[in-house]
């Protein structure tokens, strides 16, 4: 830290909002550092609240808020907290957020809170928020602490909505509840499997597949 | 067939290293060696070369085991519609009707499953391997007949990708192929795989005979334990029609079910083939009977329900158990590879077998799932003989 330092500081032109380095923690964990197909977190919640589009989209804006949220205070404070009790200060703070998130969905859509259940309460122990406050948050300042917690929320509700896209469209024949395949005449039978969470496992691993194919993925050995 | 052999032979060129459809040359390869002899095998000479057996014989040889059910099976699906309908119908009408039904499903397998195989044998520069040969007769073997065709066609596709080729082609599979097609079809379709689907009706349905009933042996049997009245063999032998589910039709196969699976009869005569020929394993075949039969004796023991009580050996004929442990347990690559290891693969496969379908009436198939149950298992069996053996191999080294 340069406040402790007698020399006398230089000083630095401000580092622009969305400067290359900024821009970059919000794209990373799109694709090359997704937190579900390469890091593989969060896979509980992901296979849960797939079925359809409408909760997964919900359940995504929750987890990038969270996300964002726990990453700038824990930001702000990562000074303060002494190393040895950390995890319960993070712990806390996920809390509040996930209490907040809670009482939102409750109050302006209570149909998919009624859905998610007990998924949103989960947040809590979703990996992705963990890890980034560990490894992210702890060691940064607070922009782009925030800007890295809105990262890894968009790339686990990319993730998240692709997988729902094509389990609602396959497995009910739907998109956001309209009927895809009725209104353009054309015969369909839904299929179980998708409705059920193996069908997300087997749609997520197509999309590691997918994409591992795509950034030419080799094995570390 | 020299004429033939020398136009394949004049086009080898391009698909060599250098040739135009280099690109292609997996796939000529195939070709090549399905339809010839490939001119590139071992001489007989040595003393450790015994017999040239290759995949491919290995494949073939499963193959003709499969023979009698399946045209047990087509001839089968003509005389349950028959029954079911009262058409007088004669044996070669039967086997028409049933030809009819049965080898659209058959080519449709063949054909999505070579054409994925082809695909990526081309993509990742391998050889075709002939597994898929067994695999693509399998899945409609273990199929109802009236079957939609594109069900067929998407259950074999997700086997081949999702089955076979993720875990890196024929040979790395850690389950069955054909009994994975057969799993997505009773979890992605269960409308399809379930119920009254067993009988080809055709455009029939309106005049069928007098108390007709569309269910199999086992359904029969969970019905009569679940409402707890009488026993089961004399609920089987009050079918609709005539001794339908006596223990002799049961053995010979003339029930509804699946093509292939009805008949034991049939089952044994490829178990006979495929044990004398050391295709497949006689230690799976028979453990995996007496694992079936020991739980049903187990559970005669124990009863409190009709289903429970129902004769062990009833097991042994009902449903796809005979099928299952003859074509499906001993598959070389997810079975068990010890030979101790084996015995308890098999034993476990006829055990849990009994005890899906007498406990579990959401699944009243159970050896579908007590194989690709034990196919998950079958490596962690493995280690622990293996294991063991090093320990008794320890005790006994002096060093």
């Amino acid at each position: 830290m340069s406040e402790v330092s007698t020399a006398v500081p230089s000083v630095k032109p401000a580092e622009p909002l969305l400067s290359k380095k900024n821009r970059k923690l919000i794209s990373n964990p799109l694709d090359a550092d997704n937190p579900i197909t390469v890091q593989v977190l969060g896979i509980c919640s992901a296979l849960a609240v797939t079925v359809q589009m409408k909760p997964a989209i919900v359940m995504s804006l929750a987890v990038m808020f969270v996300t964002a949220f726990s990453n700038l205070f824990i930001s702000l404070i990562r000074n303060t907290i002494p190393s040895r009790i950390r995890i319960i200060v993070q712990l806390s703070i996920v809390a509040l957020w996930v209490i907040i998130v809670d009482q939102l969905l409750k109050a302006y859509v209570y149909d998919v809170s009624k859905q998610l259940s007990v998924f949103v309460g989960l947040i809590i122990t979703n990996c992705i928020i963990m890890g980034r406050l560990e490894a992210f948050a702890m060691g940064n300042k607070p922009w782009p602490s925030f800007l890295d917690g809105i990262g890894n929320g968009l790339g686990y509700g990319v993730i998240l909505v692709s997988v729902a896209f094509f389990r609602e469209l396959m497995g009910s024949g739907s998109l956001f509840g309209f009927k895809v395949f009725e209104t353009a005449g054309i015969p369909f039978i839904g299929n179980g499997l998708m409705m059920l969470p193996a069908g997300a496992c087997i749609i997520l691993g197509l999309l590691i597949w997918a994409q591992r194919a795509r950034n030419g993925y080799r094995e570390a050995h | 067939m020299k004429f033939l052999q020398h136009i394949l032979h004049e086009q080898k060129k391009n698909f060599l290293p250098g040739g135009k459809l280099e690109k292609f040359y997996y796939a000529f390869e195939a070709i090549e060696t399905l339809m010839f002899v490939p001119d590139s095998t071992t001489a007989s000479r040595g003393v450790q070369v015994r017999d040239a057996i290759d995949l491919k014989r290995m494949m073939m040889t499963v193959i003709i085991a499969m023979i009698p059910c399946l045209l047990f099976g087509m001839w089968n699906v003509g005389h349950q519609h028959a029954l079911a309908t009262g058409a007088a119908m004669e044996f070669m009408d039967k086997m028409i009707f049933g030809a009819i039904q049965v080898l659209p499903i058959v080519i449709v397998s063949y054909g999505v499953g070579l054409g994925i195989e082809f695909g990526f044998a081309i993509m990742r520069k391998h050889p075709v391997n002939e597994g898929f040969l067994v695999t693509g007769m399998l899945i409609p073997l273990c199929l109802p007949a009236t079957i939609p065709l594109w069900m067929v066609a998407i259950a074999t596709a997700f086997a081949v990708v999702i089955g076979k080729e993720v875990f890196g082609g024929t040979g790395m599979n850690v389950l069955n192929p054909a009994l994975t097609a057969r799993a997505f079809l009773f979890f992605a379709y269960p409308a399809y795989m379930a119920g009254e689907i067993w009988t080809v009706l055709g455009d029939q349905k309106a005049n069928l005979v007098n108390g007709y009933s569309g269910a199999t042996a086992l359904s029969i049997a969970y019905e009569t334990s679940s409402s707890g009245q009488g026993e089961v063999v004399a609920a089987m032998n009050n079918s609709w029609s005539d001794g339908l589910f006596s223990f002799w039709n049961l053995f010979m196969g003339v029930v509804p079910g699946s093509i292939g699976e009805t008949s034991t009869l049939m089952c044994l005569i490829g178990a006979v083939i495929l044990i004398v020929t050391g295709v497949g394993s006689a230690r799976i075949i028979v453990s995996v009977f007496a694992g079936g039969y020991l739980t049903g004796l187990l559970l005669n023991a124990l009863a409190v329900n009709a289903f429970m009580a129902l004769p062990a050996h009833y097991h042994l004929v009902m449903g796809g158990f005979a099928f299952g442990a003859v074509f499906m347990a001993t598959d070389p690559v997810s079975g068990s590879q010890t030979n101790s290891g084996k015995w308890i693969y098999g034993f476990l496969i006829g055990a849990m077998c009994v005890l899906i379908r007498v406990f579990n009436p959401a699944y009243p198939e159970g050896m579908m799932l007590a194989i690709l149950l034990m196919n998950v298992l079958a490596p962690l069996i493995d280690f622990y003989v293996v294991d063991a053996n090093k320990k008794r191999r320890l005790k006994r080294a002096t060093v």
